[in-house]
């Protein structure tokens, strides 16, 4: 179980309708990769945040499928259009059956 | 102003921007909200030492400068994160947090901006560092944080982030005013081997380069601060350690009396430079 998991999104609170925004999303998360060894040389258990989505208003944005080898704290940029007003919901699936969420609503305007 | 002549001669010798050259008129506005000073005049205690006073953003590469202009891209805010958490949680005999006194973290605002600080009852000089862990101690019944270890430099950001934008704004009168003339009596002090003092490098020569970088002029608003090369927050007094290491000098201890007078004298000479912590620099 990962401890200390905190996600932080940043989006826009409003933006024209059509336009194309930037989005930054970050998870704090060790990443354990499940390669490297203890102190007296056990494996220390994987454990990583495996898929990341995004979706507005139920359609999907972005969905990304992550491998042992991502760094700490995985921080995704991507640029999304935006046709009108909505919810983003991000998701995090970690490894150990944890499901973390966070939703960003945008108005138009 | 040595640092301006610097940069005029490169821009002559290489007509394209010079990577990693600060942009001297650049200005820090974090998140697009928070206008830092990052260059103004020197307070009064430093006439003749110095014209003008520069945060350490000033002297960074463009690309560690826009590290620090967005909360998502500054790594150090990921310790302010896991900070407050231990806020919240309640630890040491006394089963208390930080936010069984102090409530929200958001009760610190402008703290940070005014430490080292005279302490009326320890009769003392104290950093934000050993306020903490007087906290801990004594409120909590907790084990003290390692003074410059990584949960100390964390709350130590998380209070300052409190104070982003402020003036730095210690006093240096009163009863803090002895501890204060210790402080500047070790800065003009020449150390170690090299017998260099801290105005050597980062009075004489700011601006200038030692071996791949910039100097700066050593200021320590931006504490504590996430370095590139080490991929954490590091405490003021870590860096006067490796300063002083680097004279080839035996180092004073990270929480002596002695670098508490020195973080107040250096943070004196950034009076009116704004609390930029958790800063990014090389």
């Amino acid at each position: 179980m990962a401890e200390g998991v905190t996600p932080r999104v940043k989006v826009p609170k409003k933006a024209e309708a059509g336009e194309v925004i930037t989005i930054k999303t970050l998870i704090s998360h060790p990443m354990e990769s499940g390669q490297r060894k203890d102190g007296d040389g056990n494996v220390i258990p994987r454990s990583i945040i495996n898929r990341f989505t995004a979706e507005f208003n139920g359609e999907s944005v972005i969905d990304v499928k992550m491998e042992p080898a991502m760094s700490t704290n995985p921080y995704f940029e991507f640029d999304a259009t935006v046709p009108e007003a909505g919810d983003f919901k991000f998701t995090w699936y970690d490894d150990d059956g944890s499901v973390y969420e966070e939703v960003k609503s945008i108005a138009i305007g | 102003m040595k640092f301006k002549a610097m940069t005029a001669v490169a821009a002559l010798l290489v007509a394209a921007p010079m990577l990693g050259m600060a942009d001297e008129e650049a200005e820090l506005v974090v998140n697009g909200e928070i206008k830092m000073v990052t260059k103004t005049d020197a307070p009064a205690h430093l006439e003749g030492a110095l014209p003008e006073i520069m945060s350490g953003w000033r002297f960074r590469s463009d690309e560690t400068q826009q590290t620090q202009m967005d909360d998502f891209d500054n790594p150090g805010m990921i310790f302010v994160d896991q900070a407050q958490a231990a806020w919240d949680t309640a630890e040491g005999s006394e089963g208390k947090s930080c936010a069984s006194c102090h409530n929200d973290v958001e009760s610190m605002e402008g703290v940070r901006a005014v430490y080292p600080k005279w302490n009326e009852e320890a009769g003392e000089v104290r950093t934000l560092a050993m306020q903490i862990n007087d906290c801990r101690e004594n409120q909590m019944g907790a084990e003290p944080y390692k003074y410059t270890g990584n949960e100390m430099t964390a709350m130590e950001a998380l209070i300052s982030v409190q104070s982003r934008g402020m003036p730095v704004n210690v006093a240096i009168d009163g009863p803090a005013q002895s501890t204060w003339e210790q402080g500047k009596e070790m800065y003009y002090t020449r150390y170690g081997q090299l017998e260099l003092s801290c105005a050597n490098c980062h009075e004489d020569n700011y601006g200038n380069m030692i071996r791949a970088d910039h100097l700066s002029q050593g200021q320590i608003n931006g504490f504590p601060v996430y370095r590139l090369k080490n991929t954490k927050l590091n405490s003021s007094h870590a860096r006067f350690k490796g300063c002083i290491r680097d004279t080839r000098a035996e180092t004073f201890s990270p929480g002596s009396p002695e670098f508490v007078a020195l973080e107040l004298y250096v943070a004196s000479r950034g009076n009116g430079l704004s609390v930029e912590a958790p800063s990014v620099r090389n």
